[in-house]
């Protein structure tokens, strides 16, 4: 341990530190009065960081040797999350400041687990990668659960925490079998072991077991089943962090450990992808059809748009990690705007996740309702919004490295998917007459709608630069 | 001779089993006076004269409790569960006795000489709260039960703190060896060598914690009389009890010891000059059983929700800031080295 | 056979009949008495590893600690294991699937033992000589794994935090003690003498 090593990790140091102080300080004064200012100092940090991180000097530092990798593709994957995790601080706060269940322990868990994906995604070894997995998680069940006196969100956060304490028995015992084979933790130690022609069935076993224990924190088919259930019951503030800053760590985790230490066996792990990405996508597509509640359908859309990323990993080369950052990053995006207006769906000051109360919102709010129809329009990939230009992206990742029957099938399955999202568009043009939701007020999830929907229209042009440093990072990480 | 004794399996046993005799019988006729002193003690404080007539003075009285003990019926209370109900306190005073296979009496005089001594000790107590928990819901009555169920958060949340006091003894003495301990106390000064000096407020604090440890008063609200009947024990008769009784007065007993090599030395002598040997250590012994039986003469009993809060508010804190600037301390020499005494390497 | 193979049978042979009679004991008391059985053979196969420090923390956290605790909520809550078990049945064969499956892949895994050429020079962290183990495991904590350590630190907290979110309650209306109050109150806050004179009363 050097200085050079602290050097590297100080955003993960200081946000750390900066969530055991303000623990400390809370506990000590306010309480939950604090928890308003609370938040917005945790996401003006997170902001700070995330800008220190990216424009940081580019090249790869390696720290604590070679556990902890700080390169390219690690501090995109970190932008991605810190901003999310701060916008969905901001754009909660009102809304769990109304309902009384602001507790100043949120932002303090929402930190810690944001420093949890920042191990995660910097992860070079397994060691790392599972107590980066596991910080990030265990607060993350926390939150879920965070409205103890509801029935529902007690549920959500015991079935994720059990069904997340399975997942990460499958990738320690995945873990545990790649160290036995290859003899070490470290990346840079297990591609040596896992080159091509001599890799020990063993150290395969291995990488399946692991693939599987990632796949779970994805919710890619078949380990999404918590997905739903977990959505539809937590909080919606949490299920908007859950849709947003755990699946770019997740999904760069994922990438991290297929290309730093078996990036010798692509072809062993692509099938695996292609077949976990080709279940996704159809699953997420057509049982989101059935769908009434809004919150659940986000969750099959969230296993559908994984998916569509695992297509771009998939294809096992630099483009595809490059299509994969693209889409992930238009994917945080799109979810943050439509959590957003999630948030603000309310009847007489009660949340409603009902679709159909929807009805003739457009009439009532049409700015609004604008907004939401370019952002589903975008989910569903209609060509002049941004998520078309993601789904491009890794349709053409796929088809360039080999798996044309993937990009064709991820193009019917969109087709499926899009009818779900129009449907909603349609409830709020042509719906019955009914009882209408409340006026929305002018706040900060409006903010974030309407920046959200902005940024899909007007993506269009260049991606505001996103592409160049997917490219940077690709290339950072594939080699 | 020596040759059957130090290269043969059957030598090496019984050379053992020799040595484990020659501590653990002393030990325990040791104990019979201890317990005769702990009583005299107890009736001076209160103006009576306790046993006295059994032998001299009364001295042979902890014999004579011992056969009717011993003599008489044991009784099973109705529904207990029989099996569990003989082991704990067979597990009370085994796991007493075991602990002392790694205390050093003098230079040397150790029965295993292991490197993670202190951390043998700390287990081997941290078991002893199982004789404890299996007695009372083996007796399947209310009394025991409750008693126990106190007891086991009690010995618990002063195992912690006793645990955070033994690491600043560790980081001082760069050891774990009992006997490196106490060879790193050595030094110019006798008595103003020891570690009492450096770490003076966690004497205070193991002494304590060692009386709520071992269910002393004022800290024997697992057996509370007045409020539980006898707590856990109230269903044990005859043996069983006594073994019981004998497993709680030889933790007592290795709590001194422990406190002697701690903090005063072991067997070093408290004036330069006069030989160090093992009468130190039984003086220093026997010193702090005195001091435990007038705590027990003089203190009235804590309340539960207080013991609580003092081991969990007072003591955790203070001597988890206490490590922390030990830490310090042996780091950067602070006060002319007296925290880092690494007398003897890793 | 030496002393030490005689201690190894011994404890693995325990360690199993108490992992045995863990899962079939009725009682479930009697299943964690077993269990600490299992956590003691555990220990001392560690120490016939020559690792002491950590058969010694085995004993400390697993059975002086954790297992407490366990002993603790199986004697308080009533559950009815029997009702429990009566699930078994139904339970067997997935379970027994999932066993075979497992079985299969161990037996994949052991038939076809063959490291990656170089794994054993990859080692990170070698038992170095002339070195306590107990030393040689801090110098690797505080090291070469000072960071992995920290964030278990990390996980640990944010493990307390969330036990307290979840279930710490305040409530109103509760009279609560303060010790320190109680301690500094003495008899001339708490009384006040009065000289009655006699058949006047007060």
């Amino acid at each position: 341990m050097t200085e050079a090593d602290l050097n590297t990790i100080l955003p993960e140091i200081v946000l750390s530190l900066y969530a055991i102080a303000a623990l400390l300080v809370a506990v000590y004064s306010g309480k939950d009065k604090l928890a308003g200012p609370l938040i917005w100092i945790t996401a003006a940090l997170m902001a700070v960081l995330a800008a220190w991180i990216g424009f940081a000097e580019p090249g790869t530092h390696l720290a604590f040797g070679g556990m902890f990798v700080d390169d390219g593709f690690a501090r995109f994957a970190k932008v991605v999350i810190l901003v999310s995790a701060a916008s969905v601080l901001l754009m909660s706060r009102d809304y769990m400041m109304r309902r009384g269940m602001l507790k100043f322990e949120y932002p303090v868990l929402v930190s810690l687990s944001a420093v949890g994906m920042m191990m995660m995604v910097s992860a070079g070894d397994l060691m790392a990668l599972y107590m980066g997995l596991e910080l990030q998680s265990l607060a993350l069940y926390v939150v879920a659960a965070m409205r103890r006196d509801s029935l529902r969100s007690t549920e959500a956060g015991l079935k994720y925490f059990v069904l997340g304490a399975l997942s990460s028995g499958l990738l320690l015992y995945g873990a545990s079998l790649v160290y036995g084979y290859a003899g070490t933790t470290l990346f840079s130690g297990i591609i040596d072991a896992a080159g091509e022609g001599q890799t020990p069935i063993g150290l395969l076993i291995g990488l399946v077991f692991v693939m599987s224990g990632l796949a779970f924190k994805i919710s890619a088919v078949p380990f999404h089943m918590w997905t739903p259930d977990v959505y539809e019951g937590s909080p919606t503030p949490v299920t908007a962090f859950f849709a947003t800053a755990p699946k770019m760590a997740a999904m760069g985790l994922f990438a991290r450990v297929l290309f730093d230490a078996f990036g010798g066996v692509t072809q062993d792990w692509s099938q695996v992808l292609a077949l976990l990405s080709l279940l996704s996508m159809f699953l997420g597509a057509i049982a989101g059809v059935g769908q009434t509640d809004i919150k659940r359908l986000m969750a099959y859309s969230s296993i559908a748009h994984m998916g569509y990323a695992l297509m771009g990993l998939a294809a096992g080369t630099a483009f595809g990690v490059q299509a994969m950052l693209v889409y992930m990053a238009i994917y945080v995006t799109m979810s943050v705007g439509t959590f957003a207006f999630i948030l603000t769906m309310e009847r007489d000051g009660e949340p409603v996740t009902d679709m159909r109360a929807l009805n003739q919102y457009a009439k009532a709010e049409p700015g609004r309702a604008l907004a939401m129809l370019v952002l589903l329009f975008s989910l569903a990939g209609v060509p002049p919004m941004v998520g078309f230009f993601g789904k491009l992206y890794v349709l053409r990742a796929a088809y360039e490295g080999g798996l044309a029957w993937l990009a064709i099938a991820g193009v019917i399955a969109s087709v499926i998917g899009a009818f779900y999202y129009l449907r909603i568009v349609y409830y709020m043009y042509f719906g019955e007459e009914g009882e209408t939701l409340d006026r929305g007020r002018t706040s900060m999830p409006w903010v974030f709608l309407m920046g959200s929907a902005a940024v899909m229209l007007l993506g269009i042009f260049n991606l505001f630069g996103v592409e160049g440093a997917a490219i940077t990072a690709a290339a950072a990480l594939v080699n | 001779m020596a040759d059957f004794f130090y290269n043969t399996n059957l030598g090496i046993f019984l050379l053992i089993v020799g040595q484990v005799l020659l501590i653990v019988v002393p030990l325990l006729v040791a104990l019979a006076f201890l317990l005769y002193g702990d009583r005299k003690v107890w009736a001076a404080v209160q103006l009576r004269r306790g046993p006295n007539v059994v032998g001299f003075f009364g001295l042979l009285q902890s014999f004579a409790d011992f056969i009717k003990y011993a003599v008489k019926e044991i009784v099973y209370p109705a529904g207990a569960d029989k099996f569990v109900f003989l082991m704990a306190p067979m597990v009370s005073l085994v796991m007493a006795l075991i602990a002392w296979a790694v205390i050093p009496f003098n230079d040397g005089w150790v029965l295993s000489d292991i490197n993670v001594a202190i951390l043998y000790v700390f287990a081997v107590s941290s078991l002893e709260v199982y004789g404890v928990i299996m007695g009372g819901w083996a007796s399947n009555s209310k009394y025991p039960f409750l008693g126990s169920l106190r007891s086991a958060a009690q010995m618990i949340s002063y195992e912690v703190s006793i645990g955070l006091i033994i690491i600043g003894v560790i980081i001082s003495s760069g050891s774990m060896n009992l006997t490196h301990i106490v060879q790193a106390q050595d030094g110019n000064y006798g008595i103003f060598s020891w570690y009492w000096l450096p770490h003076f407020p966690m004497m205070f604090l193991f002494l304590i914690s060692a009386l709520a440890e071992t269910n002393r008063p004022p800290f024997d609200l697992p057996e509370a009389e007045s409020e539980l009947v006898a707590g856990y024990q109230v269903e044990y008769s005859s043996t069983p009890f006594l073994l019981f009784m004998i497993g709680e007065y030889v933790a007592i007993v290795l709590m001194c010891a422990l406190m002697s090599l701690f903090f005063f030395g072991g067997w070093l002598s408290p004036i330069p000059g006069l030989p160090d040997g093992i009468l130190w250590m039984f003086a220093k012994i026997v010193f702090f059983f005195f001091i435990f039986a007038m705590v027990k003469a003089i203190t009235p009993r804590y309340r539960y929700d207080q013991l609580m809060r003092l081991g969990w508010k007072v003591f955790l804190p203070f001597s988890l800031i206490w490590v922390v600037f030990v830490a310090f301390a042996a780091r950067f020499e602070w006060f002319w080295g007296a925290y880092v005494r690494w007398t003897t390497g890793s | 056979m030496t002393v030490a193979g005689l201690a190894f049978y011994l404890f693995a042979i325990s360690a199993i009949i108490g992992g045995f009679f863990t899962v079939v004991a009725r009682n479930p008391v009697h299943s964690v008495l077993w269990l600490i059985l299992t956590f003691l053979s555990a220990a001392g196969l560690f120490v016939l590893l020559g690792a002491e420090f950590v058969a010694m923390l085995l004993i400390i956290v697993y059975v002086g600690a954790v297992m407490v605790l366990f002993l603790f909520v199986v004697m308080m809550l009533d559950v009815d294991f029997a009702e429990l078990k009566a699930g078994m049945a139904q339970y067997l064969p997935i379970a027994l699937a999932i066993g075979v499956v497992l079985l299969m892949q161990l037996g994949i895994v052991f038939g076809d033992w063959a490291q990656a050429p170089g794994a054993e020079a990859a080692r990170a962290a070698v038992t170095p000589d002339g070195v306590q183990n107990t030393a040689a495991l801090g110098l690797l904590l505080y090291d070469q794994y000072f960071l992995i350590f920290q964030l278990a630190g990390l996980i640990l907290f944010v493990a307390m935090i969330g036990a307290i979110v979840l279930t710490l309650r305040h409530r109103d209306g509760v009279k609560r003690q303060s010790p320190f109050a109680q301690m500094m109150r003495d008899p001339a806050k708490a009384m006040e003498l009065k000289d009655v004179k006699p058949g006047q009363g007060l």
